[in-house]
């Protein structure tokens, strides 16, 4: 322990805090994060039956779905998130905290994650959905049969690269009062040039990635044949 | 009996209007293996589907047994489905699964117990000869096998009709027969109706009862396939025969002006088809004999069409004019059909 307080000096004062930020980020990791890979896998399975050919066929919900993804995807994060504390207001009853900051980070997260889906479900040969409609499976089997059962292991890696991306946007929910790791690197590495400050949350930010990507290349490993 | 009347099948691109399929109308008859063979881009892979309508036809009816699909809504389109095997050219088996679960997957909705369908999948993996590959992945296995797996998927439901899209099309020659004779077996044993589009003539010569034979989305001439291909009325059907045999190379040679079909004047380069029972018959010596004409053979092959012999000879003619007229009609006669290839 001393060796550690030695390299970090304020450790030991802001230890308590740090933790407490620490908590924060994984609640916003794991509730945003649920709830978006869910919505994510949703929206991407629909943008991939119903586009031109899918099983499901519906342009006009495709087109609609395709152009909200791309409008909400330009909207820098942090622009979005102020954006949002009216919606966040009126779903989750505040605008701000760890609470307020759920609406926002699942906005910022589930365009990218959708896309990703309908990517790696867009890559799954065409001819499996065609053998399984000839079997005589109707949507519902074939998205849970085939498309989601055999994409496991492509929806696992790109799980890994949103959640890489969510971490990074948890960071700016600070901002709006969310607390976190990167509020709290802000504040003291940054605000009171507290360095050491700015390194432990970076290296709790790698280890957290490392774990998730540890668990990601396990699954996949076991899924690919 | 599976039934198409007056099916067409057109697409719309950004390029315009594609007609895949015009207006065919074809009979299958329970039992039977029927073959569609075409050159690539003849429309017989939509017309395939047309059949199972993974592809719904623009117009035209199509019956598989009693019931008429084109007028089925998409819940009893899908049982009826169930009773339509179809494997395909790339086999699409699902890469996530074992050989076993591949098998299971059409069972999901056979209402059958966990045993029923364990033992479903070992009888088909018997069938198919690939009980130790019960548990590898399709990654682990070669063309062949996959396709095997395929067929006993295929067969999970005990379907009445087996559609084949081009499945030997990416499998080596062996692989082929391999995959031809279980089809075969299938056809025998089960009383599985079979159709098979293919653009290999060795497919259709061995093991179709029938054909038809496919060219820009229609069907231009259908049958027996020992009578198709002995007496061939369309120039298709005499390129797909002559993909199987040499007679091409006699033509390219011909083109070249090569020394080996170079004519001296007077002189008549003919082919001569034999089927069935004329083929032994001493015909050229007899030709010397009678009409005092020279015979010199070029070429000569005997290809068997599911059993039955047919000889090809390419010969060339020489003698007088008048005499080399009375020779032909008398090989005419002979139920020989002539084909003068260059004079």
């Amino acid at each position: 322990m001393s060796i550690l307080y030695s390299i970090f000096p304020n450790l030991d004062r802001l230890g308590g805090e740090l933790l407490v930020s620490l908590r924060q980020t994984l609640q916003m990791l794991f509730v945003s994060g649920t709830i978006a890979f869910f919505l994510g896998l949703f929206f991407g399975v629909l943008l991939i039956v119903t586009r031109k050919g899918g099983i499901l066929q519906n342009l006009v919900l495709y087109t609609a779905l395709d152009k909200a993804i791309d409008v909400i995807r330009s909207i820098p994060f942090i622009i979005l998130m102020v954006l949002l504390i009216p919606v966040s207001r009126a779903i989750v009853g505040t605008g701000s905290g760890v609470t307020g900051s759920y609406v926002a980070l699942i906005a910022g997260t589930v365009p990218f994650f959708s896309r990703q889906i309908e990517s790696v479900l867009a890559d799954l040969d065409y001819g499996l959905i065609e053998a399984s409609e000839a079997m005589g499976f109707g949507p519902a089997e074939i998205i849970f049969g085939v498309y989601l059962r055999e994409s496991i292991p492509g929806i696992t890696r790109v799980t890994m690269i949103t959640f890489v991306s969510l971490i990074g946007i948890t960071a700016m929910a600070g901002a709006i009062g969310a607390g976190g790791l990167g509020d709290f690197a802000i504040r003291y590495g940054y605000q009171m040039r507290y360095t050491d400050m700015s390194w432990i949350t970076v290296i709790i930010i790698l280890i957290i990635i490392s774990i998730i990507q540890f668990i990601g290349n396990l699954i996949v490993k076991k899924t690919t044949h | 009996m599976i039934r198409l009347e007056q099916v067409c099948k057109t697409f719309h691109t950004a390029a315009g209007e594609v007609q895949a399929v015009r207006n065919v109308s074809l009979e299958i008859r329970d039992g039977e293996v029927f073959g569609i063979i075409g050159f690539s881009g003849a429309g017989k892979s939509t017309l395939v589907r047309c059949i199972n309508l993974l592809e719904r036809p623009t117009s035209g009816k199509v019956y598989v047994g009693e019931e008429e699909l084109t007028a089925l809504n998409e819940k009893h389109l899908r049982e009826v489905r169930r009773k339509i095997g179809m494997i395909f050219q790339h086999f699409n088996l699902l890469r996530s699964r074992t050989v076993a679960q591949n098998i299971d997957f059409p069972l999901k909705k056979s209402g059958l117990s966990r045993q029923e369908r364990d033992a479903k999948i070992q009888s088909l993996l018997e069938l198919v000869g690939l009980t130790e590959k019960r548990d590898a992945y399709p990654s682990q296995l070669s063309g062949g096998q996959k396709q095997r797996v395929a067929i006993a998927r295929a067969l999970a439901n005990d379907p009445k009709v087996l559609l084949c899209d081009e499945a030997t099309s990416a499998l080596d020659p062996q692989t082929t027969q391999s995959i031809l004779r279980l089809l075969k077996q299938v056809n025998e044993t089960l009383g599985i109706t079979i159709v098979l589009i293919t653009h290999e003539m060795a497919v259709v010569k061995d093991i179709c009862d029938r054909v038809a034979i496919m060219e820009e989305g229609a069907v231009v001439e259908s049958g027996d396939t020992v009578d198709v291909f002995s007496h061939p009325k369309e120039t298709i059907t005499r390129d797909f025969i002559e993909t199987a045999s040499n007679i091409r190379k006699i033509h390219e040679l011909i083109e070249e002006k090569n020394e080996l079909t170079r004519l001296k004047p007077g002189e008549q380069m003919v082919l001569l088809t034999y089927s069935g029972p004329n083929a032994g018959e001493p015909l050229i010596s007899y030709l010397s004999h009678a009409f005092g004409i020279q015979a010199n053979i070029i070429y000569g092959n005997i290809d068997f069409l599911k059993g039955k012999p047919i000889g090809k000879l390419v010969v060339t003619l020489s003698g007088d004019a008048g005499q080399l007229k009375k020779a032909r009609d008398y090989i005419d006669s002979l139920g020989v059909e002539v084909e003068v290839i260059q004079s």
